[in-house]
Parts: C-alpha cells; sequence; structure tokens
C-alpha cells in the first residue's frame, strides 16, 4: 500500500492555503509525523486529502487510484480523518458514539461483529470502563481519546489524525501514540499526525514532513529533520538535537534572543 | 467495574453450589474459565440480559483454575452493557405505544354524551348498531378528533425532534422557528382579506393559506442555511426574526380585521383540534408514512451529524445535502401540522426532549419515541380538554403548554443529573 502526493494545492475560496505540496511515496505501517507552526496549512492537507475540501489542483494517489476521482462513500472507507475539534454536546454514550462511526460504512443493522469490533478498540485504548458514559461528560482528554477511537474502529488504509495528543496527559500521549502504533503496524496502515511535540514526534515517527506557510520545507527521518537549520527558522527558536542515555532523540528549545 | 487482572477460583463450597445451582457455561471465542461466587452474580447479571455466555462447573466442589484477563472480561461487558441499554429502549417504546393505545381509547370513549364504553365500542366495530346519532358522535366527530390528536402530535414532534438534530440546537421547533406565526399570518390574510394565492378554494381557504405561508417560512430557512458562512446558530436568529416579523403583520391584520373576523382569527391562533376532517387525516397519515420511513433511512447519518459537523463531514457524510433534504422533510410535516390544528406550541420541543431524556440521541430510538411522545401529549391533552368543564371543549394550543409546562420542568429536574448514567 502507498500513498504519493504530487503538487497538491487547496484552500478556501480565493485564499489559496497549499501551494504545490508534495509527498513522496508514503508506504504501509509507517507514521509519518507532519509538524509545523499554527496556520501552517496541516488541517487543510489532512482536509484535502480527506475530501472535506476540494484541491484546486494535484494529485493524491491511493494504491496508484487518484483519490480525487473516488466519491465520497469509497474515500470514507479508505480514509479516516480525526478532526481537531472533538467532544459535543450529544446525549450519546462513548459506546454509541464509536459506534456510529463504524455503522457509516456498514449497513443499517447492528450485527454482533459490529459490537465486538467496537468493544475491541475500547478496550485498546483503555476506554472499556467509559463505554457506558455520556460523551457530553468526558473530560477533554477523554473525549479526544473517543475521537481517536473512532477513526481506528473503521479500519482505514490512511489514518490521518490532526493534533491527537493535544489535550491529553503524558501518560496518555505516550499510550494514545504507541497504541496507534502497533494497532497500524498490525493492520499495514499509513497514518499522518500532525504533531506538535518535536520529542513525540521524534520518539513515534518514521519519517517527519516539515511544512510552513502551506509549503513543505522538508520530508525524511526524523534524526534528518530536526537537525535542519528550517526548524529554527520556522518555529523562531534555537534548537539543539541531542541523543539520550535511552537512544532517543531529544529536541531542546529555547526562545531564540 | 473494572478488575485488574483476576485468577478466578472455584474452591468456595457456595461459590461451587451457586453455579451448579445456576448451572453457567462460560465459554466465549472458545475460551473456557471459571468464576467465583461473587463473580459468578457479577456474570450472572451481565448474563441474565442476553446469554452471550453460560458455564457449567464439570466436577462439583473441585478447584479449578482458569485465567481470565481483563480483556477477555471487558470485551463482554462492554456489550453487555450496550445490550441491557437497548433492551431498555425497546421496552420504553413499547411502553410508550402502549399508554398511547390506552389514551386515545380512553379519547374516544369521553366526551360530552357520556356513553358507556361498551356502546361505543359497539359503534366503532358496527357503525349502525346504536342509531345514526351514535354514528355521527363517533365516527364524524370524536374519532376523526382524536385520530388527528395522535397524527398532529407525532407529526409536531418528528418535525421538531429533526429540527433540533439539523440546525444542532435545542430550542428549534416548528414554533420558534416562526412556522406557526407565518401560519395565522397566512390564515388571518385569509380571514380579512379573503386573499388566497390559489382562488376559488371555498372553505379550504384558511387552511390553504396558512399551509403556503408555513411552507414559504421553512423553505426561507432552507434557502438561508444555503447561503455560505451562515451558520446554524444563525438559523435560530432567522426564525425569531421571522416570529417577530410576521408577528407584527399578523397584528395588524387584527387591527383592520372587524369584530366577527377578529374572533375568528383569534380562535385559529389558539389551536384546536374541533377541525378534524378524515380528508385532512389521511394527507396526514400519509406524509407521516412517508417521512418516517425516510428519517430511519437516514438515521445513522442524523446521530453521527450529532457529534459536530467536522466529526460528520469526515465520517463521509454530505452534510449540506443532509440538511437540505432533511429540511425539506421538515417543512412539509411543520407546515401540514400547523395548517390543520393551528398554534400548538410545546409539543414541538417536548416531545423530543422528552424522548432525549429517555433514550438518548440513538435516532434509531430518538426518532420513534419523540413522535410517540408527541402523539401522546396530545391525545392526553385532548382528553384533558373535554375534561375540564364538562359540555366544554377548550382548544389544545392553551391546554398543552399550561399542563405540559410543569410536567416537562420537572421531568427536566428529575432526570437531568442520572440520564446517563
Amino acid at each position: 500500500m502507498t500513498l504519493e502526493i504530487s503538487g497538491l494545492c487547496s484552500g478556501y475560496g480565493r485564499k489559496q492555503i497549499l501551494k504545490n505540496v508534495s509527498i513522496a511515496k508514503v508506504s504501509g505501517g509507517e507514521f509519518v509525523g507532519l509538524i509545523g507552526p499554527n496556520a501552517s496549512g496541516k488541517s487543510t492537507l489532512f482536509k484535502s486529502i480527506a475530501g472535506a475540501v476540494t484541491p484546486t489542483d494535484g494529485a493524491i494517489t491511493l494504491d496508484g487510484r487518484d483519490l480525487r476521482r473516488a466519491s465520497r462513500g469509497q474515500r470514507s472507507k479508505v480514509v479516516a480523518y480525526m478532526p481537531q475539534s472533538y467532544g459535543c454536546n450529544a446525549v450519546l454514550t462513548v459506546f454509541e458514539c464509536v459506534l456510529l462511526a463504524l455503522k457509516q460504512m456498514t449497513g443499517w443493522r447492528v450485527k454482533q461483529d459490529d459490537l465486538q469490533r467496537v468493544s475491541s478498540v475500547l478496550h485498546a485504548l483503555g476506554l472499556s470502563h467509559l463505554s457506558d458514559r455520556g460523551i457530553s461528560k468526558l473530560s477533554g482528554g477523554q473525549a479526544q481519546m473517543v475521537s481517536v477511537a473512532q477513526t481506528l474502529v473503521r479500519e482505514p488504509r490512511l489514518v490521518l489524525l490532526d493534533e491527537p495528543t493535544s489535550a491529553l496527559d503524558l501518560h496518555h500521549q505516550l499510550s494514545i501514540l504507541s497504541t496507534i502504533r502497533s494497532f497500524m503496524r498490525n493492520k499495514n496502515m499509513i497514518v499522518i499526525a500532525a504533531l506538535h511535540d518535536l520529542n513525540l514526534a521524534a520518539q513515534f515517527c518514521d519519517r517527519l514532513v516539515l511544512i510552513r506557510e502551506g509549503e513543505v520545507l522538508a520530508d525524511g527521518r526524523p534524526e534528518q529533520v530536526l537537525e535542519l537549520k528550517e526548524i529554527d527558522e520556522t518555529y523562531r527558536v534555537m534548537t539543539n538535537l541531542e541523543k539520550t542515555s535511552r537512544d532517543t532523540l531529544y529536541v531542546d528549545a529555547r526562545l531564540s534572543a | 467495574m473494572k478488575p485488574a487482572r483476576f485468577v478466578i477460583r472455584l474452591n468456595s463450597f457456595w461459590g461451587t453450589y451457586l453455579a451448579g445451582l445456576l448451572s453457567f457455561d462460560v465459554e466465549y471465542r472458545r475460551e473456557s474459565f471459571f468464576l467465583t461466587s461473587q463473580q459468578v452474580f457479577c456474570f450472572r447479571v451481565c448474563n441474565s440480559e442476553r446469554s452471550v455466555m453460560s458455564f457449567s462447573p464439570d466436577k462439583f466442589g473441585n478447584t479449578d483454575e482458569v485465567g481470565a484477563t481483563t480483556e477477555t472480561y471487558e470485551k463482554f461487558t462492554t456489550h453487555v452493557g450496550y445490550h441491557r441499554q437497548l433492551r431498555r429502549r425497546y421496552l420504553t417504546l413499547l411502553g410508550v405505544s402502549l399508554l398511547l393505545c390506552a389514551s386515545f381509547v380512553f379519547d374516544v370513549s369521553n366526551g360530552p354524551g357520556n356513553f358507556p364504553l361498551s356502546v361505543v365500542f359497539e359503534t366503532l366495530l358496527n357503525p349502525q348498531a346504536h342509531g345514526i346519532k351514535l354514528e355521527v358522535i363517533i365516527w364524524d366527530y370524536r374519532l376523526p378528533i382524536a385520530i388527528t390528536a395522535v397524527l398532529v402530535g407525532a407529526i409536531l414532534a418528528l418535525a421538531g425532534a429533526q429540527m433540533q438534530t439539523v440546525l444542532n440546537n435545542p430550542l428549534a421547533e416548528p414554533f420558534t422557528l416562526g412556522v406557526s406565526s407565518a401560519a395565522s399570518f397566512g390564515a388571518a390574510l385569509a380571514i380579512v382579506v379573503g386573499w388566497s394565492i390559489v382562488p376559488n378554494l371555498g372553505p379550504l381557504l384558511v387552511t390553504f393559506n396558512a399551509f403556503v405561508f408555513a411552507l414559504m417560512t421553512c423553505v426561507f430557512i432552507l434557502v438561508a442555511t444555503r447561503i455560505k458562512g451562515v451558520g446554524t446558530e444563525t438559523m435560530i436568529l432567522f426564525g425569531i426574526a421571522i416570529f417577530f416579523a410576521f408577528n407584527a403583520a399578523l397584528a395588524m391584520m387584527q387591527y383592520m380585521a372587524s369584530e366577527d373576523e377578529l374572533a375568528r382569527i383569534v380562535f385559529w391562533m389558539m389551536g384546536s383540534l374541533s377541525r378534524a376532517s378524515w380528508e385532512k387525516i389521511s394527507l396526514g397519515a400519509i406524509l407521516l408514512s412517508l417521512a418516517l420511513p425516510y428519517s430511519f433511512y437516514r438515521t445513522w447519518q442524523l446521530t453521527a451529524l450529532r457529534m459536530g459537523d467536522d466529526t460528520a463531514i469526515s465520517l463521509g457524510i454530505d452534510v449540506a445535502r443532509l440538511r437540505v433534504e432533511m429540511l425539506i422533510v421538515i417543512s412539509l410535516l411543520a407546515a401540514t401540522a400547523v395548517a390543520f390544528v393551528g398554534t400548538v406550541g410545546f409539543v414541538g420541543l417536548v416531545g423530543p426532549h422528552i424522548a432525549r431524556l429517555i433514550v438518548g440521541e440513538d435516532q434509531r430510538f430518538f426518532i420513534p419515541l419523540s413522535a410517540l411522545v408527541g402523539a401522546l401529549t396530545l391525545s392526553l391533552t385532548s382528553i384533558i380538554s373535554k375534561m375540564i368543564t364538562p359540555g366544554i371543549i377548550y382548544p389544545i394550543g392553551i391546554i398543552t403548554a399550561l399542563i405540559g409546562v410543569p410536567v416537562f420542568i420537572s421531568l427536566i429536574l428529575s432526570t437531568r443529573k442520572e440520564r446517563l448514567s
């Protein structure tokens, strides 16, 4: 399974956000981190791939098929996009919320198999104890985990996560990302996640794509990308890439004078 | 209930005894294990909902140790919780349906005539059984009113439920969106000026004008949702603006009206079931029998819509199209109901709210229960409107709000906390 994006231009109305974005071949089981400052076009890129925004130019090829030509239904079967906004005031339980995400792809009737899929995803993400809780009663972090569950339960081929860890505590950041990673490796999916924490990105991603003002500045292995001076320029900070005693990368950042 | 990792021992006498007594047979995904009495009890509780498992100890009183991981435990407890919830919801639907049947029968059998129940039933089965007078009272008067109450209640509540879902606002209903006041204005226009969009309608003039104006308002709201940058929150504001505009126009009509016309306008606005007729009933029934299956067809998408537009879009739903389709259905429903009975506020609001408090917003249950509660509310109102002063039937529009509001408020206060415990 492969994903390739070439010359993608996209935006809202006359405002162009993405300018000629190209991402070279991503293969199945690869965890791609999308990094870049706020308002750099990360969400727009996700929405363009997921079909929520129509690109003006370029191609998104998944397994040799142009996603832009696929119908809404076909696309939603292979691509799952977790939006940045989560949580709502609906009177639904966590179980129902995850079930409804799954039911968009399968028939009207709820089958035993559907319930099992929901249960196992809830279990994998450590949400089983919340399954009967109302979605509106959850904390921000819990609601975000439910949103991740809604994405994973559909077992798509391409998962787009828009800041999946923004509301989570340290334990849950690590546990969610490692759950996602083992889940995707098992199912040979592609995951692209927008992450603000460069250390998390370094720890979990196989590849990082740096994006600024709608353009791709760098694309490569974490140790290569994080060392570039573009990181400092993009984030307007001074960074130092270090290797910890456990052989993980650590980005030491401070404000530039 | 989340045990860390439990190893189940079956060595206590009572545990084995209880297990044997209940003859459990734990078999789940080809994994067998035994449970302590406490866990047997806990599984028994879960199991009573649906036999996802059963368990029988092969050797009475012997110690068997099988590790059951949290995983297996959670895998079924999560379903079981859901199954329990589903069963409760099916029972609720059944219960409310039965209540509605009872209320309908009571509504038909009650009235100024004070006929015994047996006479009413015999006339229902055989119209000529007790003479022409009873036939007219039951078949031309009581039955149409009772059916209209059920039908209009269901239509109003269904329209309210869909409006609340589609516009993502718990205050949306035909009344708050100005549909009712537009219909009132249409009716007043017909009464005072005698003007109608379609000429020569005779006695149907008022109803038809009310329908056209109600529909126009709905279409206006529909068109407004298509304007770029107009969010669903703005729709309610539009509705309120429409409400005030038509109320002002209506006041103008009332000012211009003669005394007789004024009385007719006021009576129309109060909302009354006495305008019931078999033609209206068949029209309403056809509409409802088209709208309900359509809503059911869209249930999963509508449920997803409650998660917010972003999530719904990310799940592959064409949100804009769904919204337009639903608003067309809602427009027809609301306009028809309002044209038939006049201004009956509150039912469109209370039906969905009570349904939401009881079954949540899984639309497979929310839609039918909203309609049922709406029907029940109006049916009960019809009964009460006859019973306050014997011989006089009060306009239902007055009764719904007067009696409904305290019930509604107490319900909100009592169930708010534990509605999703």
